[in-house]
């Protein structure tokens, strides 16, 4: 049982690492990974909605949903159960973190078009997890999503001091970078 | 509103502000689903049949929006549509649903139905708005093909599956990887970014 949930959490985590994998979340990948400490802010945003949201869709999904035999509603209540999700990180953090909330400026509401949180949510109910595994699963996924976007900034703020061709500059070196960053995780794909 | 407004209204979209290539919004879709002409075809087409109908919606109701409560309100008008999207892709296309998987219902936080409707459809008339989605659907649809062709011909030797290359060109499997994803995308921009500033200099 145990081994199972650490075997849900490194496959969502590294090996079907929601970037390098399925390319959910690439809008801030690319938007604010320009500084190491903001893409860490915003990955550790990401990681909370994420497992908050994955555990509440989980349970609106089975206890709801199911039973009244309309699941065709499914994405309307995910992307609300999202959105509210967001709302109520926001007055929190706002309220008891002043600091982190000015630190963190718009990236809070834009998490709520982060394809990777509802992603994760249809994940979860694409790979028929039980609840416990649902919660590890968008915690793994969350803080996968940090790791990479952790990285990404890290490489960023090194390609500032080097020589890119003109036309390459801004998002396309970014991508390319992205790229060979990606070719490091397929490594574990193949191996299976 | 007169003809030719509309009609750069609908070039608009295709070219200069190209969704995926120059705006770059909606990138998910863009890398994750080009591994194959077809499956980019009819990821851009739904996308378009979505982006017109809620922009079309959205700019009927402009007057009625709260402020606070727009953007719930998008997406709430945008989910129902992809759900209508997404069963009709099931009903009519399944093997296709089926490869898509989760990226059709991922069409819902997909950024450039949202930009659309607040820089379009929450300011302007339905048909400049139902107009606009058509441009900016076409231009989506576009650069998903023309990432799809670029990684389909390189990485599986063939378009739609028809085989192009011939048996002795080695396919290069990184292309159909999600690595060949960035880096194609990474390589088309930048060669976006030339033929724009090449124009810019002629003008």
């Amino acid at each position: 049982m145990t081994s199972d949930l650490i075997f849900v959490f490194i496959t969502a985590a590294i090996i079907n690492n929601f970037i390098f994998k399925y390319f959910l979340g690439i809008c801030p990948f690319l938007g604010v990974s320009k500084r190491t400490d903001m893409a860490m802010g915003m990955g550790f945003a990401v990681t909370f909605v994420m497992t908050v949201a994955g555990v509440l869709t989980w349970i609106i999904y089975h206890m709801i949903l199911v039973p009244m035999n309309i699941q065709f509603l499914q994405y309307i209540t995910f992307i609300l159960v999202i959105a509210g999700t967001v709302q109520l990180v926001e007055m929190y953090v706002r309220k008891f973190f002043p600091n982190l909330y000015e630190s963190f400026g718009i990236f809070l509401p834009m998490i709520t078009t982060n394809c990777a949180i509802l992603g994760a949510c249809l994940f979860i109910q694409k790979f028929e997890y039980n609840l416990i595994q649902a919660a590890v699963f968008s915690l793994g996924g969350g803080l996968g999503f940090a790791m990479a976007i952790t990285i990404m900034a890290g490489i960023r703020e090194e390609l500032n001091f080097s020589d890119v061709p003109r036309y390459f500059k801004g998002p396309a070196i970014t991508l390319i970078s992205a790229a060979i960053l990606a070719m490091a995780f397929s490594g574990f794909l193949i191996k299976r | 509103m007169s003809k030719s407004n509309l009609v750069s209204q609908f070039t608009n979209g295709l070219w200069a502000e190209n969704p995926s290539l120059v705006m770059l919004i909606g990138m998910c879709p863009t890398l994750a689903i080009t591994n194959s002409v077809a499956n980019a075809l009819t990821m851009g087409m739904a996308t378009m049949f979505v982006l017109v109908c809620s922009n079309l919606v959205i700019s009927l109701i402009r007057s009625q929006l709260q402020a606070h409560l727009r953007i719930l309100v998008y997406m709430l008008i945008v989910a129902t549509f992809v759900t209508v999207a997404d069963y009709m892709l099931q009903a009519y296309l399944f093997t296709m649903s089926q490869s898509l998987g989760p990226y059709v219902p991922l069409i819902i936080v997909n950024c450039v139905i949202l930009a659309r409707a607040e820089i379009c459809a929450a300011k302007k008339g339905p048909v400049t708005s139902f107009v606009d989605g058509l441009g900016v659907g076409l231009g989506f649809t576009f650069s998903l093909t023309l990432l799809g062709v670029i990684r389909e011909l390189f990485g599986s030797r063939s378009i739609l599956n028809y085989q192009i290359l011939p048996d002795s060109f080695e396919p290069w499997v990184v292309m159909v990887l999600p690595s060949g994803a960035f880096l194609t995308l990474g390589l088309v921009i930048g060669l976006v970014n030339y033929l724009r500033s090449r124009k810019r200099v002629e003008a």
